[in-house]
């Protein structure tokens, strides 16, 4: 019993991770139709600027804010200088850009920060907690309250928010959107803005478990596109749904098969849930009027 | 008169153009070099070209090897070894060296063995893997230490605390998967047992899932962890976190100040095989390293302002064994050169103690590493190793 609540925490942790990075995509992929392969980069901009500032003396929690603040300068920059001018491609030509993006920001990152590993402290000092034999820690409750916090707040402001509502209609037609007075190029830009400091949060509250270095964006957004993938892109629930259940899947799969094929059996999982539902768990189904 | 004129200055021309050929035939040994500078090895690549550049800058101004300058032609691969072979081929064919000092990945070393077997040019590589040495190449060197020997010394600070079953956990990089495969291969001999054996990709964020499998395993006495990177890091903190008691191994990978960073205090009680280079000031002063490894760092720091890595040792082992054939052969003479590098007896450099022969082109034995327990978030030596 012990054995198993030990491989749960282990999912948690790791699915808590994937969730935070997973929330990043639904927001762009809500405005625009892009699929961001550069959110990964802000997950690693927003833990490594917040590394080498506090190295420098900023205080963490300044550090941090400035962190944020920077990674969604740079998202901004990102659709302004690289997405904004070939808007007329189509969405797989965009995705290609921020491919390209995705590589020029970690180059970037080489040579500003270095190629070593970093962490940074927890939000809660003490040493792990300990629940019916098995023990989890602190800071892997503080990502999954941070995923949590993220998903009301994306909720709110697309459900309740005029700001929101624009948001939407610029996914569901970019034409109609401007003819009834949305700006959607300011839209686009703000999207790509919070995208990025979610990626930056992210960023933060995952570097003192997993550690972080400038290439560290590339397979957690792999990890977390899958998870938005089986959640329904688009979907902040089904982001961190999708992100909890293939951290779980892995941790189960390393516990009582074998750690070899852990990625394997997850990505079995996905495959076979996106058979089933192309759309995913959460994901709404796209209905082509005519 | 014009005429005169005319020819004295041609003969001048002519005469100086043939002294200028002449000089240059004799006045220079070129040493090829082919390294990861960039790309995802660069951090092999990078202290590589430094070390090479700066040393073979101090030879010149001390008047070079047998009164010839050397000259270093240096090409980037990127870790890639097809591009490592085009560069080898350009190295031999167009730039016609005497020697070859480099391949940064043992892809490209791999590489690149055949063109230099070909071409009867001695090559020293700076790549980790033993298939460069076994079996022998007769015009092959290589000098950083293996990721076997790293698994002998384990075994054997084992067995002197007479633990004898194990457990592994390793990365499934590179690195971790080759030191898994070799320390199968020693176990048996070693007289130890691989009760149970867990995995972990290179990005993996959680260990716990593993390593309690490996808790609840009867009969383990230590784990053992080959990796690289920041995986160590993790596998060392969930150690702690989930409370195994069981003493934990590290792999010479993870022989940086970083590495204690990054665990923090988890770190304390964890041991480790590492090269002398690493531990320059904690080494005994009567220890025949000493004053290289001492020396090597400091000069390594002071010109690029950077903390010492062993990559950019091998380099300087390279580069200092083959300078050392050459003044013994008192020629640059490829064939000769290659003759004394296998007759390397007893050159001390930052690797350890390089004694080779025709069977063994590496020539490092265990004493290279030493073992190391973390105490006090510091190395501390662990006597009698």
């Amino acid at each position: 019993m012990a054995e198993l609540l030990q491989f749960v925490f282990s999912g948690l942790t790791v699915g808590a991770i994937y969730a935070l990075v997973a929330l990043g995509f639904t927001l762009i992929y809500n405005a625009s139709d892009i699929i961001n392969f550069a959110q990964g980069e802000f997950v690693m901009l927003g833990g490594m600027t917040t590394v080498f500032l506090s190295l420098a003396g900023v205080p963490l929690p300044l550090a941090a804010l400035i962190a944020i603040i920077v990674t969604t300068a740079i998202g901004l920059a990102l659709h302004r200088l690289a997405i904004a001018p070939a808007r007329g491609a189509s969405p797989v030509a965009l995705i290609m850009i921020t491919i390209g993006a995705s590589i020029f920001l970690r180059g970037v990152a080489q040579i500003v920060f270095d190629k070593t590993f970093h962490s940074l402290p927890p939000l809660f000092s003490g040493g792990p907690i300990r629940f019916g034999g098995a023990t989890i820690l602190p800071q892997s409750l503080v990502v999954l309250a941070g995923s949590a916090v993220i998903v009301v707040v994306l909720w709110l402001f697309v459900d309740r928010t005029m700001l929101g509502k624009a948001v939407i209609a610029t996914a569901a037609n970019r034409l109609a959107a401007r003819l009834i007075g949305v700006d959607t190029r300011r839209i686009v830009d703000f999207s790509f803005a919070v995208s990025a400091a979610v990626g930056a949060i992210a960023g933060i509250l995952i570097t003192p478990i997993t550690l972080t270095s400038y290439d560290a964006g590339t397979l957690l957004a792999l990890k977390g596109f899958a998870a938005a993938m089986l959640g329904g892109i688009g979907s902040a629930l089904g982001a961190v749904v999708g992100g909890l259940l293939i951290g779980m899947i892995e941790a189960l799969s390393a516990g009582y098969l074998s750690s070899s094929y852990k990625d394997a059996v997850a990505f079995v999982i996905i495959l076979v849930v996106l058979v089933a539902m192309p759309q995913g768990l959460f994901g709404r189904v796209k209905i082509e009027r005519v | 008169m014009r005429a005169m004129q005319h020819f004295t200055a041609t003969v001048a021309i002519g005469l100086c153009a043939l002294l200028g050929a002449g000089l240059q035939a004799s006045a220079e040994i070129k040493i090829g070099s082919v390294l990861a500078v960039t790309g995802p090895a660069s951090f092999l690549g990078d202290p590589e070209k430094k070390t090479l550049e700066m040393y073979v800058d101090e030879i010149n101004a001390k008047g070079g090897v047998n009164g010839q300058k050397l000259k270093l032609i240096v090409y980037d691969d990127a870790a890639n070894p097809n591009s490592a072979k085009t560069f080898a081929t350009r190295l031999v064919e167009e730039d016609k060296i005497d020697a070859m000092v480099g391949g940064s990945t043992t892809g490209a070393t791999l590489a690149m063995m055949p063109v230099f077997e070909d071409a009867k040019i001695p090559f020293i590589s700076l790549a980790g893997s033993i298939r460069i040495i076994e079996p022998v190449h007769k015009w092959v060197f290589k000098t950083p230490h293996t990721d076997k020997m790293a698994c002998e010394k384990i075994f054997a600070d084992l067995k002197h605390r007479k633990l004898t079953t194990i457990a592994m956990i390793s990365g499934t990089g590179g690195f971790g998967k080759s030191m898994n495969a070799q320390c199968h291969k020693v176990a048996g001999k070693a007289g130890i047992k691989i009760a149970i054996e867990e995995t972990y990709g290179p990005r993996d964020s959680d260990m716990t899932a593993q390593l309690t499998k490996i808790r609840n395993t009867a009969g383990v006495q230590a784990v053992v962890n080959p990796g690289f990177g920041q995986g160590p890091a993790i596998v060392t903190r969930n150690y702690r976190q989930l409370g195994i008691k069981v003493p934990l191994y590290q792999s010479h990978g993870v022989c940086s100040k970083q590495f204690i960073k990054l665990a923090g205090a988890a770190a304390e009680g964890v041991r480790l095989p590492c090269a002398a280079l690493l531990i320059a000031d904690k080494l005994p002063k009567k220890d025949p390293q000493k004053p290289v490894v001492v020396n090597y760092s400091r000069e390594y720091q002071k010109k690029t302002g950077q903390a010492v890595s062993t990559f950019g040792g091998h380099a300087y082992d390279g580069l200092m064994i083959l300078v050392d054939a050459m003044q013994r052969a008192k020629s640059a003479d490829k064939a000769k050169v290659r003759d004394e590098i296998e007759k390397t007896k007893g050159y001390i450099g930052t690797g350890g103690i390089v004694n080779m022969s025709s069977t063994d082109h590496l020539g490092l034995d265990l004493s290279a590493f030493h073992m190391l327990e973390i105490k006090g978030g510091d190395w501390t030596l662990v006597p009698g190793t």
